[in-house]
C-alpha cells in the first residue's frame, strides 16, 4: 500500500475578512532550519496593502462603536480559538524555526494568555487613563480615551505567533483596525492566526494580515496617508528613522515597543475632551 | 422733542501704568541676562510703533542655554525632591497673580489683542496652569496608566504668537512640574512677556538655569530642534513647520509634542437655542482675533435654520467693537503682524475668487497697525480653500447641511483634528455628535473654553499629544513600555 500524500495548504492574504492572494501574483519560498521547503506565501504589492486599508477603513467606525464588552469578547473568542488549535501552531513554529517543542509549545501557550489579557482591557481603558476634570467654572467636563483609527503594524521576525499577537491586540482592543505585516520567514502562524480571526466573530475589515519583505511595506505604509498609526516594533533600528521621516507626512502616531504593557493600548488611542455647561 | 437714536461707550484705554519696557533685551540663560549680538524690533501691531529691540539667538547662544539647563537638571533640579520643586512653581503662580496688570498690559501692547481678553483670559489662565501643575509635582507616582515618573531632561519649547504668556505657562509648567528643565523660545514677534517672565524666575528665585529664554525667529527655533543635548521638543505653531520638526527629529531619541493648526467646525442643529449660538459662533471665531488654533472657523449649520442664524450673527456682528487694544471696550484687536495681514488677505481673495459670498461687518478701522474686520463668506464648499486652509485671522466660513450625518461628515472632512462645537437642546445628539467628531477638544453649546485640568490637543494633523490635565502632564514623563 503505497503512503498516502498529505495536503498542503496554500499561504494566502487575509484581507477584508477573505484569503485572497496577492493581486500581484507574487509569492516567495520559505524553507526550513534545514534549508527544506516549506511554502510559497504571497509576496503583497502595494496595492494589496491599499486594498487592506480601504477595508480597514470602512471596517474602523462600526468596530470603534460596538460595545467595549462586546470587544472584550470577540479577543477572548480568539483565544478560544487558538487554544482549540495549539497542536496545529506548535507544529508549524517547530517546522520553520527549528526551536524546540518545549519552546515552541511555551510560545502558543503565552499567545493564548496574552490575548486573555488585552481582552480583558477593552472595558477597563476609560475608567483607567479617562478623566473629569474639575475646570473653574460651571462646566461638566470628561477626556475619554477614542480609537485613533487605521494603524498598521510590523510584527517581529520572532516570535511569529507572539509578536503578531502583540502587534494585533493592543491595536484593536480600544476599537482601532489594523494592517499587519508578519514575519517575513515565519509567517505560517500568522496565516494560520487567520485562521482564527475568521472564526472568532471579528468583523471583516478589522484585522487585515499581509505577507512579504519588510523593506517594501514598510515605506508603503508609512507613507499612505490613510494610515493614522504605525507599530514599528519589527523593524530594524537603522530603518526606523526613515519610516518616521515619511510618516510625518500625514503626522503619524509612530512608535516602538519592548514589552506588553497598557502604555502599548494607550498609545493608540486619542483623547478626546468634551465641555458642556452646567445650568438651568 | 429729539430722541437720541443710539448711545456709544466713551473711550476707556487702560493706561501703561508702572509697566516699563527696556529699550533693547537679550536672552536669559544660567538666571542671567545675557546681551544678545545682533537684534530685530519688536512692534505694537496696533499702532506700528517699535516697542523695543529683541536679540535674534544663535547658535551659540541656544548652545549655552542648553549647557545650563543641563546643569541644572543634573546637579539641582533632578536630585530636588517634588515637594520642593513645586514650592517653585506655586510661588511662580503667586508671582503672576501679583504681576498681572503689568503683564496684561504688556501682553497687549506686544500682541495687539484686546486689554479685556489679556486680563481676563490669558494671565489669570497662565497663573492656574502653574498653580495647578505646582500641585503635580509631588504626586508623579499618580500621573496615571502608562507613565513613569522619570523626566526626559532638557525640554525645548518653541511657543506661538496668539498667546504668548498662557503658552509659555502652557509649556514650561507642566515641564518643571515633571521635573525637567527648560530651554523656551517665544515667538518673533511676541517676545516681551516671556522676558518678563524671565524676571519673575528670578523673584521666584528659581535654581539657575532651570528656566531659560532664548528669543529669535524661525532659525533659532531650528537650532533649538536640532540641539543634540535637547530630550524633548514641545511645539505649538503651524502644521507646516510641525512636520519640518517631525522629520527633523525622527532619526533621533527626542520625544516630541505638537500642538498644530485646526479647522474647527462649530455645527448648529436646528433645535439649537439660536440666540446663545449666535454667541458661540462669535466667541468661535473673533476670540483673540481669529488667532486661534483651535478657532470655529467653519460655522456648519443645518439648512432650514441657516437664514435666521446668518440674520443673527450679522446683526451681532455689527455691534463688534473693532479698534484700539488697550480700551477697556474694546471686542477685536489688531492682526499680530503685517505678514499675518497679507495672509488673512490671500486667503479671503481665494474666497472672492472661487465663488463665496464676502460680508464684512461696518466698521471704522484704524489708519496705522494691522487690522481686518469681522468677516464672513456664506456659500462656501467643502472644496473651497477658505473650508480647507487654516485663515488664522476673524473670517468664517458657513456651509450647511440637511441630515445630522451630513453635518459630521463635512465637519470631519479635513486633516486637521483639534476641536469642534456642536449647538443643540437634545443631550443625546450632543453626545452622538460629541462622540462622532474626530477632534480632540468638543465644545457642547459652549466654545473657546480652557482650563489647566482639561486636556487640550489634535487628532490627525493638529498635532501629537496633550497639554493641560494628567494626560498633558504624561508629555513632560518617559513613558513606560514604549517611546
Amino acid at each position: 500500500m503505497s503512503e498516502r500524500i498529505d495536503v498542503k495548504k496554500t499561504y494566502k492574504l487575509f484581507i477584508n475578512g477573505a484569503f485572497p492572494r496577492s493581486e500581484s501574483g507574487r509569492t516567495y519560498e520559505i524553507k526550513n532550519a534545514k534549508g527544506l521547503f516549506i511554502a510559497n506565501p504571497c509576496m503583497a504589492s502595494r496595492k494589496d496593502l491599499r486594498d487592506a486599508v480601504v477595508a480597514a477603513r470602512s471596517a474602523q467606525p462600526g468596530w470603534s462603536m460596538s460595545t467595549a464588552y462586546n470587544k472584550g469578547q470577540i479577543l477572548y473568542r480568539l483565544a478560544e480559538m487558538l487554544e482549540g488549535r495549539r497542536t496545529q501552531f506548535v507544529d508549524e513554529i517547530l517546522a520553520i524555526t527549528g526551536v524546540s517543542k518545549v519552546k515552541a509549545d511555551k510560545e502558543v501557550t503565552d499567545s493564548v494568555d496574552r490575548l486573555v489579557w488585552y481582552a480583558g482591557w477593552s472595558d477597563k481603558l476609560s475608567s483607567l487613563s479617562g478623566s473629569l476634570n474639575p475646570v473653574a467654572g460651571p462646566y461638566y467636563n470628561f477626556t475619554v480615551p477614542e480609537s485613533m483609527g487605521v494603524i498598521a503594524a510590523i510584527a517581529p521576525e520572532v516570535p511569529s505567533l507572539l509578536g503578531l499577537i502583540d502587534a494585533i491586540a493592543p491595536i484593536i482592543v480600544g476599537g482601532n483596525t489594523v494592517v499587519v505585516l508578519a514575519s517575513t520567514q515565519a509567517p505560517l502562524s500568522a496565516m494560520s492566526f487567520a485562521e482564527v480571526i475568521a472564526t472568532s466573530d471579528v468583523p471583516a475589515g478589522v484585522i487585515n494580515i499581509l505577507t512579504g519583505k519588510k523593506d517594501e511595506i514598510a515605506p508603503w505604509m508609512a507613507s499612505h496617508m490613510d494610515i493614522d498609526g504605525f507599530d514599528i516594533s519589527g523593524v530594524g533600528a537603522q530603518s526606523q528613522g526613515a519610516l518616521r521621516i515619511a510618516g510625518a507626512e500625514n503626522l503619524k502616531r509612530i512608535f516602538t515597543f519592548t514589552s506588553a504593557d497598557p502604555g502599548r493600548i494607550l498609545a493608540f488611542l486619542e483623547n478626546k475632551t468634551v465641555w458642556h455647561p452646567i445650568g438651568l | 422733542m429729539e430722541i437720541p437714536v443710539s448711545f456709544d461707550y466713551a473711550p476707556a484705554p487702560e493706561s501703561k501704568g508702572n509697566l516699563s519696557i527696556k529699550p533693547k533685551y537679550g536672552h536669559f540663560i544660567g538666571g542671567k541676562f545675557v546681551a544678545g549680538s545682533k537684534h530685530f524690533p519688536t512692534i505694537n501691531p496696533a499702532t506700528e510703533e517699535v516697542l523695543s529691540r529683541i536679540a535674534l539667538g544663535s547658535k551659540a547662544d541656544v548652545d549655552a542655554a542648553v549647557k545650563a539647563a543641563r546643569k541644572a537638571y543634573t546637579s539641582t533640579w533632578s536630585k530636588m525632591s517634588g515637594k520642593e520643586r513645586g514650592k517653585y512653581l506655586f510661588r511662580i503662580a503667586r508671582l503672576l497673580q501679583e504681576r498681572s496688570r503689568e503683564f496684561a498690559v504688556l501682553e497687549t501692547l506686544d500682541n495687539g489683542k484686546p486689554i479685556r481678553e489679556s486680563r481676563d483670559i490669558d494671565i489669570p489662565l497662565a497663573a492656574a496652569h502653574f498653580f495647578y501643575h505646582a500641585g503635580w509635582a509631588d504626586k508623579l507616582e499618580f500621573a496615571g496608566l502608562g507613565t513613569s515618573t522619570k523626566a526626559h531632561g532638557v525640554a525645548g519649547q518653541i511657543i506661538p504668537w496668539n498667546f504668548p504668556l498662557l503658552m509659555l505657562a502652557w509649556k514650561v509648567a507642566p515641564a518643571l512640574a515633571a521635573g525637567n528643565t527648560v530651554v523656551l523660545k517665544p515667538a518673533e514677534s511676541t517676545s516681551l512677556t516671556a522676558l518678563l517672565f524671565a524676571e519673575l524666575c528670578q523673584q521666584a528665585e528659581l535654581p539657575a538655569g532651570v528656566v531659560n529664554i532664548i528669543t529669535g525667529d524661525g532659525s533659532t527655533g531650528a537650532h533649538i530642534v536640532n540641539h543634540p543635548g535637547i530630550d524633548k521638543i514641545a511645539f505649538t505653531g503651524s502644521t507646516e513647520v510641525g512636520k519640518i520638526i517631525a522629520r527633523a527629529v525622527a532619526p533621533t531619541s527626542k520625544s516630541v509634542t505638537l500642538e498644530l493648526g485646526g479647522k474647527a467646525a462649530n455645527i448648529i442643529f436646528e433645535d439649537a437655542a439660536i440666540d446663545e449660538a449666535v454667541e458661540g459662533i462669535v466667541n468661535g471665531i473673533f476670540f483673540n482675533q481669529g488667532h486661534v488654533c483651535c478657532a470655529g472657523s467653519r460655522l456648519i449649520v443645518q439648512e432650514n435654520i441657516a437664514d435666521e442664524v446668518l440674520m443673527k450673527l450679522k446683526s451681532r456682528m455689527a455691534k463688534i467693537r473693532v479698534g484700539d487694544p488697550m480700551d477697556k471696550n474694546t471686542d477685536l484687536g489688531a492682526i499680530n503682524s503685517k505678514e499675518q495681514l497679507l495672509k488673512i488677505r490671500e486667503l479671503t481673495a481665494s474666497g472672492d475668487a472661487q465663488g463665496a459670498q464676502r460680508w464684512s461687518a461696518p466698521c471704522e478701522l484704524p489708519t496705522k497697525g494691522f487690522w481686518f474686520a469681522p468677516t464672513i463668506f456664506t456659500g462656501v464648499t467643502d472644496s473651497h480653500r477658505i473650508a480647507r486652509e487654516e485663515i488664522f485671522g476673524p473670517v468664517l466660513s458657513v456651509l450647511t447641511f440637511r441630515t445630522p450625518q451630513e453635518g459630521i461628515d463635512k465637519a470631519n472632512n479635513t486633516p486637521f483634528g483639534l476641536s469642534a462645537g456642536v449647538w443643540s437642546e437634545k443631550g443625546s445628539r450632543i453626545l452622538w455628535a460629541s462622540q462622532a467628531l474626530r477632534a480632540g477638544v468638543i465644545w457642547a453649546n459652549t466654545f473657546n473654553k480652557f482650563d489647566p485640568t482639561s486636556p487640550f490637543g489634535g487628532y490627525k494633523e493638529s498635532g501629537w499629544g496633550r497639554e493641560g490635565g494628567r494626560h498633558g502632564l504624561s508629555a513632560y514623563l518617559k513613558g513606560i513600555g514604549h517611546e
